[in-house]
C-alpha cells in the first residue's frame, strides 16, 4: 500500500483503522486502472482521417468522366453529407425524445406490467426489414425526409426503450430505498439516484440506435430523402463504380465518426464514481 | 452522560398484512422504546423484524395500528417530511455510488435546506466523529473507500440532519469481524455523546446484547418474546423460545457484557513522538516496563516499541508505515478484548477512550480475573434471585 499513497497520514492514528486503509490502497487501485479506453477513442477518428485523407487524394486526382464529376462534386457531397448527418440526429432526437421517457414510465409502479407488451412492439419494429418499412410508410404517408425519419425512428427505438428499462431495472433497489428512506420523493429518487445510475446503460443503448440510424440512413434515398445512400444507387444504376465506391467509403466513414461521438458522449455522461 | 437528545417511540397494536397473505407479517405489537436508548429487534429470520422497523418511517405502511415518535402521530404526517427527521442506516452504508462521500452525507441537509457552509462544516464534523479525517476522505467516492469506511459514512449519513431517532437495518451484517467490533464500539462511544433513540435490527444476538439498552426478541408474526435489558434476558430467558435463541453458550455471553472499562487498566510508560529517549528509557526502567506505548501529538497511541528497540536511538520515532498496532476501546467487550490480544505481539491490547485518545493497556490477567469474578457474581445472582425468573 506504501507505493500507492505514501504521504505521511496514511497511516490512521493508532494503526486502528488498519484493515479499512489497506482495503481502500486496493479500492484505489483499481481505480486506477480505468478508463484504458482513451487509447481506442482516439485511434477511430485517427483512422477515419486516414481513409477520408487518402479518398480526397484520389477524388483530386482521379480522372472522372463528366457524370462522375457531377455526381462527386465537392458542394454536392457536402449537401448530402449535411442531409446524412440531419437525418441521423433528427432521428436519434426524436428517439431519445419518445423512448427514454417511456422507459422511466415502465419502469415505475402501475405502469409496470405493460412494459413487456411495449418491449414486444419495439422489438416487432426493429425485426421487420427497414427497407420495406421505408416503402410502405412512403406508400402510406408520401415521399419525403418525415417520412424516412418516421421509419428511422421505428427501426432505432428498440435499443434505447430496452436499455432504458434495463438501466433503470438494474439499479440496486437498495439504493433506492435508501434515497426513499431519507426522504426524498420518488421523483427525486428518479432524478437524483435511478437515472444517473442508469445513464451508462441507457447511453450504451443510445450509442446503438445512433449506429443503426446512420446506416439505415442509406435506404432514405428511396424515398427521396437524400443522404448518402444517393451515391451509392446513382453508382449502381448508372454503373459508376467511383461513385458507388465514395458513397460507400463516406457512409462507412460517416458510421465510424458518429459511433466514435457515441462512446465520447457514454465516456463524458458516465457519472464520476462510477467504474 | 449527556443530555439525551432522542424522543421515544410508542407503537399501539400495529398490524401489517400483506394481500394474499394468511397470517400477518406483524400482528399487534405494541412496544414502547424509551428515549435516548438502543433497542436492538432480534428473532429468526421473517419473523417481522425489518417489517416493523420500516413501519417506524413508514417505508411500509402498517394496515392499522399507531405509532407515535415523541408524542406524534405519525399517520397524519407526510412520508417525506418524516422521513428527513429519521435517520436510516442500512447493511454496508447503501452510500449512493457516483456521489462522494459528501454529497452522501450532505443529502438530507440539502432536502430540509440547509445553507451550504452549514453542511459543509456538518459533514467534517460528522465525518470526524465516525473517525475520517475530513480532509482525507470528503471528496472520495464510495468505491475508493473499504467497507468498514463505507459504513462508517452510512452512520454519518444517518446523523446528518440530526435526528432524534436513528433506524438501523443490519447496519454492521457486511463488514469482517474485526471492523464489525470496531464499528459497533464507535457507535457506542457516538451514542455516548448524543443520546438519540435507535432502533436497530440484527440478526446476531451477540451484537444485539453489546449494543443493545434493550433487546427486543420476536418470534412469527412479530410476536414479543421478551423485551428486556440484555443482563435479564440472559440471566432469565422467559421461555424455552428465547432460551433456544439465545443459546447454550449463556454464561459465556456475559463476557459480551463485560467492557473493558470495568476492568482497572495499567499504564506502562507513555512517550510522545519526538520526545528525547532516554528519559524514556530511564522511565521505562524504573518502572520495570519492556515496553513503551508511543502516543502522537492528540494523546492517540501510534505505536508500542520494546525498550531494546529505543535503545540507542535518540528521538522517540515516528512508526513506520507498517505499524499494525491494532487498539480496543474501552466500550469493546471482554471478548472483543480476548480476541485483540491474541493478534498482539504484547499479549495485552492497547485501550482507547473518546476520539481515541489513550487510557491504557489490558492484560490477558485482567480479563481472566474478571471472567472468574463474573462467573461468581453469576452463581451468587442465580441463588438468591426469584425461580420464575422475573427481573429483579
Amino acid at each position: 500500500m506504501t507505493a500507492l499513497d505514501p504521504g505521511p497520514d496514511t497511516q490512521p492514528a493508532g494503526g486502528k483503522n488498519l484493515a479499512d486503509a489497506k482495503g481502500a490502497a486496493a479500492a484505489l487501485a483499481t481505480s486506477r486502472r480505468r478508463r484504458p479506453s482513451w487509447g481506442v477513442l482516439l485511434g477511430q477518428p485517427l483512422f477515419v482521417a486516414v481513409v477520408i485523407g487518402a479518398w480526397a487524394v484520389w477524388r483530386s486526382n482521379a480522372e472522372l468522366d463528366a457524370i462522375e464529376q457531377r455526381q462527386l462534386e465537392w458542394g454536392l457531397l457536402g449537401r448530402l453529407t449535411v442531409q446524412h448527418l440531419q437525418l441521423t440526429v433528427v432521428a436519434t432526437v426524436i428517439v431519445l425524445a419518445i423512448a427514454v421517457p417511456l422507459g422511466i414510465a415502465l419502469t415505475r409502479p402501475g405502469v409496470k406490467r405493460a412494459a413487456p407488451v411495449v418491449v414486444a412492439v419495439a422489438n416487432a419494429g426493429q425485426a421487420a426489414p427497414v427497407i420495406g418499412l421505408v416503402v410502405l410508410l412512403a406508400i402510406w404517408l408520401g415521399f419525403g425526409f418525415w417520412t424516412a425519419i418516421l421509419a428511422l425512428c421505428l427501426y432505432a427505438i428498440l435499443p434505447v426503450l430496452r436499455n432504458t428499462i434495463v438501466g433503470l431495472q438494474s439499479v440496486d433497489p437498495t439504493l433506492v430505498e435508501a434515497g426513499r428512506g431519507m426522504g426524498m420523493s420518488n421523483r427525486a429518487v428518479l432524478g437524483r439516484i435511478e437515472l444517473p445510475l442508469a445513464v451508462p446503460v441507457i447511453m450504451a443503448g443510445i450509442r446503438t440506435a445512433l449506429v443503426l440510424v446512420v446506416g439505415t440512413a442509406t435506404l432514405a434515398t428511396f424515398i427521396d430523402a437524400g443522404g448518402l445512400g444517393s451515391l451509392i444507387t446513382t453508382g449502381i444504376r448508372l454503373l459508376r463504380y467511383p461513385v458507388l465506391i465514395s458513397g460507400a467509403i463516406l457512409v462507412a466513414a460517416l458510421a465510424l465518426l458518429i459511433d466514435w461521438a457515441g462512446r465520447v458522449l457514454e465516456e463524458v455522461t458516465r457519472p464520476r464514481g462510477l467504474e | 452522560m449527556s443530555e439525551i437528545s432522542g424522543v421515544d417511540i410508542e407503537l399501539t397494536d400495529v398490524v401489517k398484512r400483506y394481500p394474499g397473505q394468511k397470517k400477518p407479517a406483524v400482528e399487534g405489537l405494541s412496544l414502547h422504546i424509551p428515549a435516548g436508548e438502543i433497542v436492538m429487534f432480534v428473532g429468526p429470520s421473517g419473523c417481522g423484524k425489518t417489517t416493523s422497523l420500516k413501519m417506524i418511517n413508514r417505508l411500509i405502511e402498517p394496515t392499522s395500528g399507531s405509532i407515535r415518535i415523541g408524542g406524534e402521530d405519525i399517520g397524519r404526517q407526510n412520508d417525506d417530511d418524516l422521513r428527513r427527521r429519521i435517520g436510516y442506516v442500512i447493511q454496508g452504508g447503501s452510500l449512493f455510488p457516483h456521489m462522494t462521500v459528501t454529497q452522501n452525507i450532505a443529502l438530507v441537509p440539502g432536502l430540509l435546506g440547509w445553507d451550504r457552509r452549514r453542511t459543509a462544516e456538518r459533514v467534517d464534523e460528522l465525518l470526524e466523529l465516525v473517525g475520517l479525517d475530513p480532509a482525507r476522505y470528503r471528496d472520495r467516492y464510495p468505491r475508493e473507500l473499504s467497507g468498514g469506511q463505507q459504513q462508517r459514512v452510512g452512520v454519518a449519513r444517518g446523523l446528518a440532519a440530526d435526528p432524534p431517532v436513528i433506524l438501523m437495518d443490519e447496519p454492521f451484517g457486511a463488514v469482517d469481524p474485526i471492523t464489525r467490533q470496531r464499528l459497533q464500539d464507535e457507535l457506542l462511544s457516538i451514542q455516548e455523546e448524543l443520546r438519540k433513540t435507535i432502533v436497530c435490527v440484527t440478526h446476531d444476538f451477540d451484537e444485539a446484547v453489546k449494543l443493545g439498552d434493550r433487546i427486543l426478541i420476536l418470534t412469527e408474526g412479530a410476536q414479543i418474546a421478551q423485551y428486556d435489558k440484555p443482563e435479564a434476558i440472559l440471566a432469565s430467558p422467559a421461555n424455552r423460545f428465547v432460551a433456544d435463541f439465545v443459546g447454550a453458550g449463556a454464561a459465556l455471553k456475559q463476557l459480551t457484557l463485560s467492557r473493558v472499562s470495568e476492568i482497572e487498566l495499567s499504564r506502562p510508560t507513555v512517550a510522545e513522538v519526538g520526545a528525547a529517549a532516554s528519559p524514556v528509557l530511564s522511565a521505562a526502567k524504573a518502572a520495570g516496563d519492556t515496553s513503551v506505548v508511543i502516543l502522537d501529538g492528540k494523546r492517540r497511541p501510534v505505536d508500542w516499541m520494546w525498550t531494546t528497540d529505543l535503545d540507542g536511538l535518540d528521538k522517540v520515532p515516528a512508526p513506520p508505515d507498517d505499524t499494525d498496532l491494532v487498539t480496543i476501546d474501552r466500550r469493546a467487550t471482554l471478548n472483543d478484548a480476548l480476541d485483540t490480544m491474541l493478534m498482539s505481539s504484547h499479549g495485552s491490547a492497547v485501550v482507547t477512550g473518546r476520539r481515541d485518545e489513550y487510557l491504557g493497556v489490558v492484560d490477558f490477567q485482567a480479563v481472566v480475573t474478571r471472567i472468574q469474578e463474573h462467573h461468581e457474581e453469576q452463581a451468587t445472582r442465580v441463588d438468591t434471585e426469584d425461580p420464575t425468573g422475573a427481573p429483579a
